[in-house]
């Protein structure tokens, strides 16, 4: 249950109903409380991630009505009625997952697309907003397209390579585990 | 952040009744600005006003064959749109040139034009800053000022309006559709922002309680003979020090009729429409875009840290004017400059 400030600074809370990776929730809500922190705080969907809570890393991407948008600037309120995926509810997304990972998730493994991890729950589910935009057809065209998210680690190479090979090939392909 | 309650209209009525109901009521769109802007206290409103679910979505075609955008289209529906690709290209790659593909799918039209500077000080509400609290003085003069103006400055503020979409909208002769508690009308872009003069809290010409309801874009026909042209610190997802938005009409080898929009340099998108018309007639050389850049960037003054901004900028003019004319425009996901 989401957590309430104290009575004192308590203003009105607000009913807000989301799907969140197809399962139905009825929340109440402060207006001030951005989508991010309702998933991570109140929900306990901790893939999400926060990194800067200002729309400049990209961590926090999460897709609202299958579109890629940063959880860290959008106020929960807004998101009524509308569905949310996060990185915990991507592999559903793939039929043929078959109860096992997203095709992007098993690319990211099998490019070794990232080193400490941060940035991948955000990575992921941008690369599934970008995938479903349908706007790039080339590596350069991913890189650029992927520009909304950081990685401080710097395994952009990798990232680049496993999101156009899924792009490309539609799987992980043969780097295979 | 400040404490506010939430109100969500769902007629365009309702929602400048909503905003002239509470002194304090701020409108919230695609919220990529202001939620940002209520995370600094630097915006305090008493109450959100929702405009989410107003029927301001669509893309519709005008008579003259222009397009008139909703306010609430995103800047993503308005770059992919076939209309908008293929009438006004130089809208879309600008559009596509700002923010990341997260951003575009959330920021709306109405508030791209209403976004506020990215000047650091007005950001942190410890320290003076005049766009902010007026009267309180101007840090950013002696202060870090890399990414501020250089043209239309005051004393009073040297802030520069961040947006690309605003930088083409101005070249294209765009107007924005407003209703308010006294009823509808229509503003050039061109006068849409204003410069701070001694009132640099107001970034624009918008009056209280007034809502954007749409952008229009009236016909052009400048076929490939156009570039947006952003120079910034990385190639991607970093605001503008100078960008141009140039389109070029030519006949029989001469340069028929010129548009130039200047970003990143000034608290508006930058035009000179005197320097524009004298190059009518003129052949398509580097000679004649060098006068024109001299003439653009008239009084343009540095602070410091934002110097280079001279040079650069009239570079950048050059350039861009180079590649409207050979009809070869900057590509927004190959950056080598052509
Ligand atoms: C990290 C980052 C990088 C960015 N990079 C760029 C860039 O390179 N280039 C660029 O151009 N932009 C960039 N942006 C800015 C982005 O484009 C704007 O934040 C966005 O366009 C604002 O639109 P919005 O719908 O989210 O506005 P909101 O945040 O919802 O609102 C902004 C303002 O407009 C008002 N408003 C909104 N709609 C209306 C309306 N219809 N009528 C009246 N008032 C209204 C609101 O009250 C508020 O004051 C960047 C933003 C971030 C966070
Ligand atoms: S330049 Fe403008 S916004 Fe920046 S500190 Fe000065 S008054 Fe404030
Ligand atoms: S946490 Fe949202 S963009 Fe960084
Ligand atoms: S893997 Fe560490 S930030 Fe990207």
């Amino acid at each position: 249950m989401l957590q309430r400030t104290d009575a004192s600074q308590r203003g009105e809370l607000y009913r807000v109903k989301l799907a969140i990776n197809g399962a139905p929730h009825d929340v109440e809500v402060a207006p001030w409380v951005t989508l991010l922190d309702l998933l991570r705080e109140g929900l306990g969907l901790t893939g999400t991630k926060k990194g800067c809570d200002h729309g400049q890393c990209g961590a926090c991407t999460v897709l609202l009505d299958g579109m890629r948008v940063n959880a860290c600037l959008l106020l929960a309120v807004t998101c009524d009625d509308r569905a949310i995926t996060t990185i915990e509810g991507v592999a559903s997304l793939e039929p043929t997952a078959g109860g096992g990972l997203h095709p992007l998730q098993d690319a990211f493994m099998d490019h070794d697309a990232f080193q400490c991890g941060y940035c991948t729950p955000g990575q992921i589910c941008s690369a599934v907003g970008l995938i479903a935009e349908g706007h790039a057809h080339s590596r350069d065209e991913v890189r650029e397209l992927m520009s909304g998210n950081l990685c401080r680690c710097g395994a952009y190479s990798n990232i680049a390579d496993a999101v156009w090979q899924v792009l490309r090939d539609g799987t992980a392909g043969e780097g295979g585990r | 952040m400040i404490r506010f309650d939430y109100v969500r209209p769902t007629s365009v009525p309702d929602a400048v009744k909503a905003l002239a109901a509470k002194p304090g009521a701020q409108v919230i769109a695609g919220g990529t600005n202001l939620v940002d802007l209520l995370k600094y206290d630097v915006a305090k409103p008493s109450r959100l006003i929702d405009i989410n679910r107003l029927p301001l979505r669509a893309i519709e075609d005008t008579a003259d064959g222009g397009l008139k955008l909703g306010a609430l289209v995103t800047n993503a529906d308005a770059a992919y749109d076939v209309r908008v690709a293929q009438r006004f290209p130089l809208l879309a790659s600008a559009i596509l040139a700002g923010a990341s593909a997260q951003l575009r799918n959330a920021a709306t039209t109405g508030g791209n034009l209403l976004q506020r500077t990215r000047c650091l000080y007005f950001y942190d509400p410890h320290v003076p800053c005049n766009k902010r609290e007026p009267g309180t003085g101007c840090p950013a003069r002696t202060g870090v000022n890399r990414n501020l103006a250089v043209l239309g400055t005051s004393e009073h503020c040297i802030a520069t309006h961040p947006s690309d979409m605003c930088v083409a909208l101005a070249a294209l002769n765009a107007v924005v559709h407003v209703t308010g508690p006294a009823g509808e009308r229509q503003i050039a872009l061109s006068d849409f922002h204003r410069v701070p003069g001694d009132r640099p809290d107001l970034d624009n010409t918008l009056e209280r309680g007034e809502l954007i309801t749409a952008v229009e874009v009236p016909f052009s026909d400048f076929g490939r003979h156009y570039t947006y042209l952003k120079l910034r610190d990385r190639l991607s997802y970093a605001f503008a020090l100078v960008s141009v938005a140039a389109a070029v009409r030519l006949d029989a080898g001469r340069i028929d009729e010129l548009r130039v929009a200047l970003g990143g340099v000034a608290p508006k998108p930058w035009r000179n429409l005197e320097a524009e018309g004298l190059l009518a007639g003129a052949a398509p050389e580097r000679r004649a875009y060098e006068a024109f850049a001299d003439r653009l960037l008239a009084g343009a003054q540095g602070f410091g840290d934002n110097d280079f901004k001279l040079g650069l900028a009239r570079r950048a003019i050059v350039r861009a004017l180079t590649q409207a004319v050979a009809g070869t425009p900057q590509s927004q996901s190959d950056k080598r400059v052509a």
